[in-house]
């Protein structure tokens, strides 16, 4: 365990600055512990995540991921240890944005309107419609602007969630499986879509999921949670756009499976 | 209770109905609910002109409408239901207002909670017309005392209902709204509210039940002017078709009120996919 956390800060330590001139936030998270009521499901985890990177947290339900992203998006506060989130430590709730498993739009808010939700104290600025327009626009969706979310489609909800979480510009995007609840074609569109914004933007992103494939397509760096602390740490070190079962992937799936397993089987 | 119980029913016919596709059904549909009213008149006065029914029984559509005219013209019929409407509307406005404005502060704070809820739920069981000898007690039969009835029959579903709306509204959203840095203010109007109006509605229609309930009682037993005084008055001259009349009145007044709430629903609601026709 302690290993595992020392490669992670010697990592860090490295880590080159992707964008120069608006730095992405980092993560920087030492003996962090939450539980609750009494059922610990953190226990001093140390995590750190240079600016710009990817990372996906994967791990059983009931690992404490979610919980560790629910602390980095300020939704909730550790019992003990040290978490900062921006290279200024701001309240995560400026610089960070969530997209949860539901796509949580306000049903009585045209899809435009609920774009501007991301801005949220800017929201009636006079340059808000013309932000959240052009959030609307990058995921494909600006012709649905005056439209109900009751309307639109699974995954077309989704896709206003995202463009609600980018319309600020965030410097964390913290992604709660977000992709959960979609069908496996729609999930492979997403996916896609959401590596694309991320390449342009470069915003530090924390992916949490139970899908192993999804974690290899998207993130440049995997982490396990087990018994409330890192366990794996794992750098995906393939060419994007990532091709679905190619065998390098094939392989780090097989390997972070296997572990995922035997943890199962230990139990 | 029977009346909370039809709005109810009313309701969600209403959003069924509202849903279809056509606008042609639509007027097919609402004339429907035309049909039955008619033929009862229809019926009614045919046994009335063939004498099946007494005139001093029950007087045939024709002389009511004869009543009415005649009323109108002696300016007695229009000036009382303008009585009666500003009384519905005060009582309305004053006791609807207070049960809306608790209904939130016990929804959005816990202390407004546990210091006034207990009570509330307590008075709640009180029906509010065994409170009239004591009303009359209190302020005769001046204006007080109708608006005090009235406003304390619709208090309790606009507080009930605005009360439960508040709680309903779903916590993953209010979470987003915090976590997006919502501050209270915001989180109110674009949140809490809008997300607790399709309750206050349901609450809205109940209440507007109770209140011509209640102020037929009150205008039967304690008034001076009034389409209630009025039946009084029909009823001491031996006028059935006045007492008819009266009734008639506020059946159409009922009517009224709930077409006007229904019509303000369809327009705040129209986000609501039971209110939204299917292109």
């Amino acid at each position: 365990m302690t290993l595992a956390a020392s490669t992670i800060s010697a990592r860090d330590s490295s880590a080159p600055l992707c964008a120069p001139d608006a730095p992405a936030a980092s993560v920087i998270a030492r003996g962090l512990s939450k539980a609750y009521g009494g059922n610990a499901v953190l226990r001093g985890l140390d995590f750190l995540v240079p600016e710009g990177q990817f990372v996906a947290i994967v791990g059983r339900s009931g690992c404490g991921k979610s919980t560790l992203l629910r602390l980095i998006a300020g939704l909730e506060t550790p019992d003990a240890g040290r978490l900062s989130v921006g290279p200024t430590n701001a309240n995560p709730r400026v610089s960070a944005r969530v997209m949860f498993q539901e796509p949580r739009l306000l049903p009585w808010a045209r899809v435009l309107d609920n774009v501007a939700v991301g801005l949220g104290a800017d929201a009636d600025r006079a340059d808000a419609r013309q932000r959240a327009d052009e959030a609307l626009r990058r995921v494909g969706l600006a012709d649905r602007a005056g439209e109900w979310p009751a309307v639109l489609s699974g995954g077309q909800k989704q896709r206003v969630a995202l463009a609600r979480a980018l319309v600020s510009r965030p410097r964390l995007l913290a992604l709660d499986e977000p992709l959960g609840a979609l069908d496996a074609l729609t999930r492979i569109e997403m996916q896609r879509l959401q590596e694309s914004v991320w390449l342009r933007e470069r915003f530090t992103a924390i992916l949490v999921t139970h899908d192993v494939a999804e974690a290899i397509a998207l993130a440049d760096r995997i982490v396990m949670i087990e018994q409330g602390v890192l366990a794996l740490d794992v750098k995906v070190d393939l060419p994007r756009p990532r091709q679905h079962g190619s065998p390098e992937a094939a392989r780090l799936s097989a390997s972070i499976l296997a572990r995922l397993l035997a943890e199962d089987a230990r139990e | 209770m029977t009346d909370a119980t039809s709005a109810q029913l009313d309701f969600v016919a209403k959003s069924a109905a509202a849903a279809r596709p056509t606008r042609m059904r639509n007027l097919g549909e609402r004339g429907a609910g035309w049909a039955l009213p008619v033929a009862s008149l229809v019926l009614w006065q045919g046994a009335s002109s063939l004498g099946w029914i007494g005139e001093s029984f029950l007087p045939s559509p024709l002389a009511v409408l004869k009543a009415a005219w005649r009323l109108t013209l002696s300016g007695q019929l229009p000036e009382n239901v303008w009585v009666s409407f500003l009384r519905a509307m005060a009582g309305l406005v004053v006791g609807g207002g207070i049960g809306f404005a608790l209904g939130l502060a016990n929804g959005l704070s816990r202390v407004s909670f546990g210091l006034t809820d207990t009570t509330l739920q307590m008075a709640r069981n009180v029906p509010h017309l065994a409170l009239i000898p004591l009303v009359i007690f209190w302020f005769g039969i001046e204006e007080e005392a109708k608006l005090f009835l009235v406003a304390l029959g619709v208090f309790f579903p606009l507080y009930v209902n605005t009360l439960h709306g508040v709680r309903s509204v779903d916590p993953q959203l209010i979470e987003m709204a915090r976590s997006y840095g919502f501050d209270r203010w915001h989180l109110f109007w674009r949140v809490i509210l809008p997300g607790a109006l399709p309750s206050i509605f349901v609450g809205l229609r109940f209440a507007l039940g109770v209140m011509w309930l209640t102020l037929i009682v009150a205008e039967t037993i304690a008034a001076q002017s009034g389409i209630g005084y009025m039946a009084m008055q029909g009823r001491e001259f031996m006028q059935v078709d006045v007492v008819v009349l009266a009734i008639l009145i506020y059946a159409m007044l009922g009517k009224l009120a709930d077409a006007t709430a229904c019509a303000l629903e369809r327009r705040c609601l129209s986000w609501h996919p039971a209110f939204q026709s299917k292109p």
